[in-house]
């Protein structure tokens, strides 16, 4: 069971994820990307982190992926125009992402070849309450720090997306 | 058929990372581009549940909710710098956005 | 029993009385807006228009799917989906009772309990944003974009106080699972006001409540909030370019939603399935007086109702009523039936009130819509949840 949900998933996101890259019109590719967060969610409730795959659909599909397609549609970005890249890039660029995959996953193998196996319900601190309680004592600082740059960016977005008022 | 070795969601992971890294060299919009980003920082996500099942530790959660904390923020000011920059030319095409080369 | 079998068998009682309370929550709105407008309502087909629920989904079915030619196919058909789904699918973890033992098996009155309950409920009304946004999209129709637009911003900013006033109970509560949320409401104050969240102390969340429901009349996009669909400034905005199977997805997605928003409302703030009054008190034959009421009602109104045909029907309505109260009568079947029947009532009750606001309120112009969630519900939200912090701090239970 935990195979056959891993691959579905997997495949889902993977499909979508080259779905992101390879579409041509930009709300296209954000709804892949949308595809690909849900499944992650998905894959974070297998490896036991259930608030987390909560928070990735709340915070990523449900916050920041609407206002990427709010811009979207308010910009009224149409199709990109094909081309532009020049002929190395072209020629060379899909073999060495290949590459870079092979080599990346060869080497993950490797170093894991030992076998750690992730088995659904195993892990079962993911939950609120060991992560609030985390995030409010060994990370209270880095948490208090993250509300400060919170602030900082939503006072740099209402300054720059302002409508200048002469 | 219960289980799955950790190394697939590692590989899963890499995979998504360097569709991320190919959508942001290969697009010319910005807001495409701005999403292979997104992309990235969820393939990493990945890689820290992972690594934090493997660990039997929370923590790598914890660095996931960062991350996901800066991506937000990330968000919200790289979507009002297009919105300026569509402002001031109306074209998403980075290779025209390119005044601070000269 | 097995695992599946007893989900599959708890999924279709709630997929049944779902949709049955989907097709008559529209008859239910229709009537009562007649009455606060005086005037009958649905009349024609069937009994005071009890089928005319029915005649409307034959009619939508038979109608033409007419697709225009300028959409953005995948997207325009996508939209109505994502609606439908969305609404329905956050009812899977909203407990109607507590456990109950039925023919030796113990099964909770719920489909599923995640611990993380209320952030499921969050996460899926935050994506059904973009069931609205995608269809007013891809229909190429500028009052369609400008009501898809106008429901994004719009669903955005009162996401912002509903989660914020969700909050304030679950601090109260110490749990985010909606059953553990609603044990915490057991028990009475003073032994007469029942422990729920709105009255239960250090922090009584009435505030919290009154937020709440607000931002859901926004989230479900009804008046006085429906201005992503406001018929004379924008077409009907959204679902324009909509007919037939398509329109009637975004139909039923409003009634689901409408049934979602209450339902939590009910298990968060007004107790769940737990009666207003203690059980010592009786309020476990509360129903089945309450039914007899009505079938004593029936019976008595039928002996001078102005139309013949009710002469007629009305007893045999009371007879009914009456059979229904005996039920409740039953010790036997308390456990079974009572708590969910405390659901139900309460649950109703607050649809009624988003049907009798329907009926009163106008519509908001759009920047005080936004100038309200803004500068007032933020605000009040955040105040309401600063204070709760600190009465649950400063009182631990």
């Amino acid at each position: 069971m935990d195979a056959v949900l891993f691959l579905v998933f997997a495949a889902i996101a993977v499909a979508c994820g080259i779905s992101v890259v390879v579409q041509r019109h930009p709300i296209t590719s954000a709804i892949s990307l949308i595809g690909v967060m849900g499944a992650l969610a998905v894959l974070y409730l297998l490896l036991g982190a259930e608030f987390l795959a909560a928070v990735q659909v709340v915070v990523y599909a449900g916050a920041i992926m609407v206002l990427f397609i709010f811009v979207i549609m308010l910009l009224n970005a149409g199709v990109e125009p094909p081309g532009g890249r020049s002929w190395p890039v072209r020629l060379l660029g899909l073999p060495m992402l290949v590459i870079l995959v092979g080599l990346l996953s060869f080497v993950i193998r490797r170093v894991f070849a030992g076998g750690e196996e992730v088995r659904f319900g195993a892990f079962t601190k993911g939950g609120p309450r060991e992560i609030g309680r985390l995030l409010f004592t060994d990370y209270l600082l880095p948490f208090e720090v993250t509300s400060v740059l919170i602030l900082v960016a939503i006072l740099g977005a209402v300054v720059l997306a302002r409508k200048e008022i002469d | 058929m219960d289980s799955v070795p950790l190394s697939w969601y590692l590989i899963l992971s890499a995979v998504l990372f360097a569709l991320g890294v190919a959508g942001f060299l290969f697009r010319r919009n910005l807001i495409t581009i701005f999403m292979s980003i997104e992309l990235m920082l969820n393939a990493v996500n990945l890689s820290f549940i992972a690594f934090a099942y493997k660990l039997n530790q929370v923590d790598g959660q914890i660095f996931a909710f960062f991350v996901m904390v800066v991506a937000a923020a990330e968000a919200a000011v790289g979507l009002a710098i297009i919105l300026t920059v569509f402002k001031s030319r109306p074209s998403l095409a980075v290779d025209e956005v390119n005044t601070l080369k000269y | 029993m097995n695992f599946f079998v007893l989900s599959l068998l708890k999924a279709a009682i709630v997929i049944s009385v779902l949709m049955v309370s989907l097709l008559y929550l529209q008859w239910v709105e229709r009537k009562v807006i007649a009455h606060i407008q005086l005037r009958m309502g649905p009349y024609r087909v069937g009994p005071h228009g009890l089928l005319q629920p029915f005649a409307d989904v034959l009619k939508l079915l038979t109608k033409e799917g007419f697709i225009p030619s300028h959409v953005n196919l995948f997207f325009y058909l996508l939209a109505p989906f994502l609606a439908v789904s969305l609404a329905l699918i956050s009812i899977v973890v909203v407990p109607f009772g507590p456990e109950v033992e039925l023919f030796g098996v113990r099964t909770t009155m719920q489909l599923t309990d995640l611990n993380i309950g209320i952030l499921f409920v969050l996460a899926i009304s935050s994506l059904s944003v973009y069931a609205v946004t995608f269809a007013g999209w891809a229909s190429n129709n500028k009052y369609s974009l400008l009501g898809g637009l106008r429901s994004a911003a719009q669903m955005i900013s009162y996401e912002l106080p509903l989660a914020l006033s969700l909050g304030a109970p679950l601090l109260v509560a110490g749990s985010l699972s909606l059953r553990e949320i609603v044990l915490a409401q057991q028990g009475t104050i003073l032994g007469i006001l029942p422990n729920w969240m709105i009255f239960q102390l250090p922090a009584p969340q009435l505030v919290g409540f009154l937020v709440f429901l607000i931002a859901a009349f926004a989230e479900t996009n009804r008046i006085p909030f429906d201005l992503p669909e406001a018929e004379n400034e924008l077409v009907a905005g959204f679902h324009t370019e909509y007919s037939s199977l398509k329109f009637a997805s975004f139909f039923m997605a409003e009634y689901a939603n409408m049934i979602t928003m209450t339902a939590i409302t009910t298990t968060v703030f007004l107790g769940g399935w737990l009666p207003p009054f203690p059980e010592t008190l009786g309020s476990n034959w509360a129903p089945a007086v309450i039914f007899a009421l009505l079938g004593a009602l029936a019976v008595y109104y039928s002996r001078q109702a102005p139309r013949p045909k009710d002469r007629r029907t009305l007893p045999w309505v009371g007879l009914a009523l009456f059979a229904v109260a005996a039920i409740f009568l039953i010790p036997a079947a308390h456990p079974l039936l009572v708590p969910p029947f405390w659901f139900l009532a309460k649950a109703g009750f607050l649809m009624f009130v988003f049907i009798w606001v329907r009926g009163t309120l106008p519509r908001f112009r759009y920047d005080q819509l936004m100038q309200f969630a803004w500068k007032f519900m933020f605000p009040v939200a955040l105040v309401n949840l600063f204070a709760t912090a600190l009465l649950v701090a400063l009182f631990p239970r």
